[in-house]
């Protein structure tokens, strides 16, 4: 069967825009990544041959400058992981049939990482994120001597399945919407990771770990987007660890932070109405006493009160409020 | 054909325009909306995140409430959508997490059987509607104006409860319903994107650079103005497009209209009665393109 292949490159023919340079900073926002430009390629290949395929058959057939990461082909390894057709996935598990639009498949280097050369892409960013979480265990006492396992219930691990079965290969943190805006933000796969050992039952860091991961740049830096999750090869879905981190977080106490506020806002808000008040949802999540975050929000409120956007002054309850009073009286916890 | 109509908070409160020009083209698309007037907020995924039994229980009894009306359940809200959707899925697929939201609110008399369909008004248009009675209530062709879709996350992920995997197509209904009402729809990456709305009060600056690169994307493709199914990301991408024009330095001025609001131009109405007068950002010159006036 023949294939088009569309490659993002760097070099020989001019590929992407003169400003770009190996190297350059990151992450530029989505809309400033340099005009690309695109080297087209046809292979032949089987029905059921997958992007990577393409690509070593382009290097070893038709073009050795093309610059291609790779190593198990299996899935395995997560070295191979780009874009193609605009998202982050491994170019060994990606059928090319199924990525084939309009009769081609386009693969290039993420914009959001720093570029090395065509489709491999510098993933320093990556790493050190991931050394930020501390991704080692720090042995809770009793440890067992030296020549013994620390042995924990079967149970305990099979909660951490999903995150053990991260294989770094980036491509969350290639598509997470908020580093493309913020390179400061911990991003999903660090944070998965951060789950992995705050969730285990040998570790003796889960304080301090939550802590540091309630900081600015940390948890409450996601923006609940769900790429990640539907980017992810392996189904660590990292938001959803990010989501258990947060709540574990307040449960240990670290709450000053807008993310606690903004919930315990929005939950009093539904338990006394049935619904959100959106008058007093912002300035709540800001904090009352944070008269800088406050004063900030105040041209948006302006210009919306003046078209006559601003939410009813008297918040009313919906009809049958008291029935939505007793679920939170009944289900207790946070909230109640 | 009956729905049991779920509003959602913001359409009540600061996007009040939406709740207008959904009752409006109720009628024209055969739509007789049965409000449920008594159920809750959805929780907007923050409850689940703090009290996850909690918000089990809330979607529970709303979802117990379209059942007792016998109607598919029609959200006007992506963020509704998404979170009614992941509450249905995850009882549909854990039975004894049905059961402890039963067990919540059989106190109050309601139990939920598991049987609601949840639907957002884009989906019904190409799913229960159809396209022969959209074109029908067609009166105004909107040719000329070049829009953008905007649909926000929570109704194109996670894949699995949206149902996205067994209607793939439903990725594509924005493009398919601005090409039909006669615009031209704008290809862009930021269609499929975050607004930035949920960070809107942890990180403010982050947020509006979010949602603001998307405009921009946009109007340098072109667009006269976004649509979107979420009135969340209204919020962010019109209420606050003048502050996110301030952190990016740079000029935006598009408008950004509700899915309601552009089936109502196409069905005639008055672009006053859509309420496209109390918008932040002016949908004046849009709506030149096709000789209307606010």
């Amino acid at each position: 069967m023949q294939f088009t292949i569309e490659v993002g490159r760097y070099n020989s023919e001019g590929i992407y825009a003169d400003t770009a340079v190996p190297g350059r900073s990151f992450p530029p926002p989505w809309d400033k990544s340099p005009e690309r430009r695109y080297q087209t390629y046809t292979v032949e290949l089987p029905e059921h041959a997958v992007v990577l395929d393409a690509l070593i058959a382009i290097r070893e057939y038709q073009d050795p400058s093309l610059a291609v990461r790779c190593a198990c082909r299996s899935a395995i390894c997560g070295s191979c992981a780009m874009w193609i057709n605009g998202h982050a996935n491994l170019a060994c598990k990606s059928k090319l049939a199924a990525f084939t639009n309009d009769g081609k498949t386009r693969v290039e280097s993420p914009p959001s990482m720093p570029l090395i050369r065509d489709l491999v892409c510098d993933m320093t960013p990556f790493w050190e994120k991931h050394l930020a979480v501390k991704p080692w265990l720090e042995n809770k006492e009793p440890i067992p001597p030296a020549n013994e396992e620390y042995r924990v219930p079967n149970a305990a691990m099979d909660e951490l399945i999903q995150e053990v079965s991260c294989i770094s290969c980036s491509a969350c943190l290639m598509d997470c919407e908020s580093f493309a805006v913020n390179p400061d933000f911990l991003g999903p796969q660090a944070l998965a990771q951060a789950y992995r050992y705050v969730g285990d039952p040998r570790d003796d860091k889960t304080k301090e770990r939550l802590a540091e991961l309630s900081k600015p740049g940390g948890i409450w830096d996601c923006t609940h987007c769900y790429e990640c999750v539907t980017q992810c090869p392996k189904g660590v879905a990292p938001l959803d660890q990010i989501l258990k981190l947060r709540k574990l977080a307040v449960d240990a106490g670290f709450t000053n932070n807008a993310g606690t506020r903004h919930a315990d806002a929005f939950a009093s808000s539904v338990k006394h109405s049935g619904r959100l008040n959106e008058l007093t949802l912002l300035p709540l999540s800001t904090g009352i006493f944070n008269i800088i975050g406050q004063l900030k929000t105040l041209p948006s409120a302006f210009n919306m009160a003046r078209a006559g956007k601003l939410p009813p002054l008297i918040h009313k309850a919906i009809p049958g409020v008291e029935r939505i009073r007793k679920i939170f009286q009944r289900v207790g916890g946070r909230f109640k | 054909m009956k729905v049991a109509f779920f509003p959602g908070c913001v359409s009540k409160g600061a996007c009040p325009e939406l709740y207008v020009s959904a009752n409006l083209i109720a009628e024209p698309l055969g739509l007789e909306l049965h409000e449920l007037t008594q159920a809750p907020c959805t929780g907007a995924g923050v409850l689940s995140e703090q009290n996850p039994e909690l918000a089990d229980a809330l979607n529970g009894l709303t979802l117990a409430m379209a059942e007792a009306e016998g109607a598919d359940l029609m959200t006007i809200c992506s963020t509704c959508q998404g979170v009614l959707s992941n509450h249905n899925y995850k009882f549909a697929h854990d039975e004894a997490r049905l059961e402890r939201a039963n067990a919540t609110i059989a106190d109050q008399g309601f139990r939920y059987g598991g049987t609601t369909k949840v639907k957002h008004l884009l989906w019904m248009l190409f799913e229960d509607i159809g396209e022969d009675r959209i074109r029908a209530a067609i009166k105004r062709k909107l040719t000329g104006l070049k829009i953008a879709p905007f649909y926000g996350c929570y109704i194109l992920r996670p894949v699995e409860s949206l149902g996205l995997k067994e209607r793939p197509e439903r990725k594509g209904y924005l493009e398919r319903l601005i090409t039909m009402l006669g615009a031209e729809a704008v290809e862009y990456k930021g269609a499929t994107k975050c607004c930035g709305f949920p960070m809107i009060t942890f990180n403010r600056d982050k947020a509006l650079a979010m949602g603001g690169n998307h405009i921009i994307e946009a109007k340098e493709k072109g667009a006269d103005l976004l649509v979107t199914p979420c009135p969340l990301c209204h919020l962010n991408l019109d209420g606050q497009q003048p502050d996110a024009a301030r952190v990016l330095k740079k000029d935006i001025g598009v408008p950004i209209f509700h899915l309601p609001q552009l089936l109502g131009l196409a069905f005639g109405f008055e672009p006053d009665q859509l309420r496209l007068n109390h918008h932040v950002v002016s949908t004046k010159g849009a709506l030149e393109k096709v000789e209307l006036k606010v």
